[in-house]
């Protein structure tokens, strides 16, 4: 099934929905608005005639203004495959969690979430899944900027003469 | 050797008990199971039968506790450094590290744009022997190894040695 295909059946379905169709390479990509993202997958995913079972890969890309969280889906049942795009202002960046659809999102969304700070509202437990806890900022974001030290270690890389002194008692 | 010298009948050897531990130490060096990146990779090939660690004494004990030596031998992350020196800390003295690998020494192909790797062991625990490489050779590995038990039977002419090359 070609994603033009699949954009006519979504815009059947639902028609009040404004989805595009992203022509980018080397998939094309079907843009669904994202408060919306998750009637739309859990449709996809229990059509019979789609069946998209199995999320490969969700992950995120900071746009510079805009956040774009990108779904790879998967039918082992029918063998096709498709990919969703979802947009979301820097300012704001929610995205309802699609989880509770396909389980493997739960950990995606995590990790999309600790490197690039976008929120996925309904998720169940939406904690760092990389960084430590305490970590402060969103590595991945073009605009971040990395601290001097972490827990008194400095994170530059120092010339052997100017290193600090050795931390050596335990946390 | 001052007035024990021929008191003693043949056969009998006359030494330090510092020097015969430091002897036992050098030749049983136990080295915690510690990996962290592809450094580990080479390091349990050393272990394995073709480099032989076990040829040097140089066994992976499961507990620090058992252990003499980390070998550290990866990546090290800011969330494994406060683990890393939890494990330094529970190994009985007296204790070696020795950092395997770029990552190890100063943070490797990270050391620019890695924000979340340390930038060298050294800042976190003690480190005898470094050892260059990305990752090092099993030779490599066990040419540190080697230097490390020369530094634990002889001080003196380790501390020498730098003292001559400062």
């Amino acid at each position: 099934m070609t994603t033009e295909e699949l954009l006519e059946i979504l815009k059947a379905k639902f028609p009040g929905l404004a989805f595009e169709l992203a022509a980018t390479k080397p998939d094309s990509a079907i843009r669904v608005p994202a408060e919306k993202i998750g009637e739309v997958a859990a449709f996809l995913r229990d059509e019979p005639t789609l069946r998209f079972d199995m999320l490969m890969c969700l992950s995120a890309v900071d746009r510079k203004g805009s956040f774009e969280v990108v779904y790879h889906i998967f039918s082992m049942t029918n063998g096709h495959r498709s990919v969703l795009k979802v947009f979301v202002p820097t300012e704001k960046p929610q995205v309802p969690t699609v989880g509770h659809i396909w389980r493997t999102a739960e950990w995606h969304e995590r990790e999309a979430f600790d490197l690039m700070g976008v929120e996925f509202v309904g998720h169940p437990d939406l904690r760092r899944i990389l960084l430590p806890d305490d970590w402060e900022g969103h590595p991945l974001r073009k605009d971040y900027k990395t601290a001097e030290e972490y827990q008194g270690l400095r994170t530059a890389y120092d010339n052997l003469n100017d290193t600090p002194d050795l931390a050596w008692e335990l946390p | 050797m001052g007035v024990l010298e021929g008191r003693f009948g043949d056969n009998i050897l006359i030494t330090s008990v510092d020097k015969v531990f430091d002897w036992g130490r050098s030749r049983s060096l136990w080295a915690v199971t510690f990996g962290l990146a592809c450094c580990a990779i080479e390091m349990m090939c050393t272990g394995a039968s073709r480099y032989d660690l076990d040829r040097f004494g140089t066994f992976f004990r499961p507990s620090p506790r058992q252990a003499d030596l980390m070998i550290v031998s990866g990546t090290v992350t800011f969330k494994m450094a406060s683990r890393l020196k939890r494990i330094y800390h529970q190994m009985a003295d007296p204790k070696w590290v020795i950092a395997m690998g770029s990552c190890a020494i100063c943070g490797g192909p990270y050391w620019q744009r890695g924000y979340s790797v340390v930038k060298g062991v050294d800042q976190i625990v003690p480190v005898d022997v470094y050892i260059p490489g990305c990752p090092p050779r099993p030779e490599a590995l066990i040419a540190g190894l080697l230097e490390l038990r020369e530094k634990v039977i002889m001080k003196e002419k380790v501390l020498a040695k730098a003292a001559q090359e400062a």
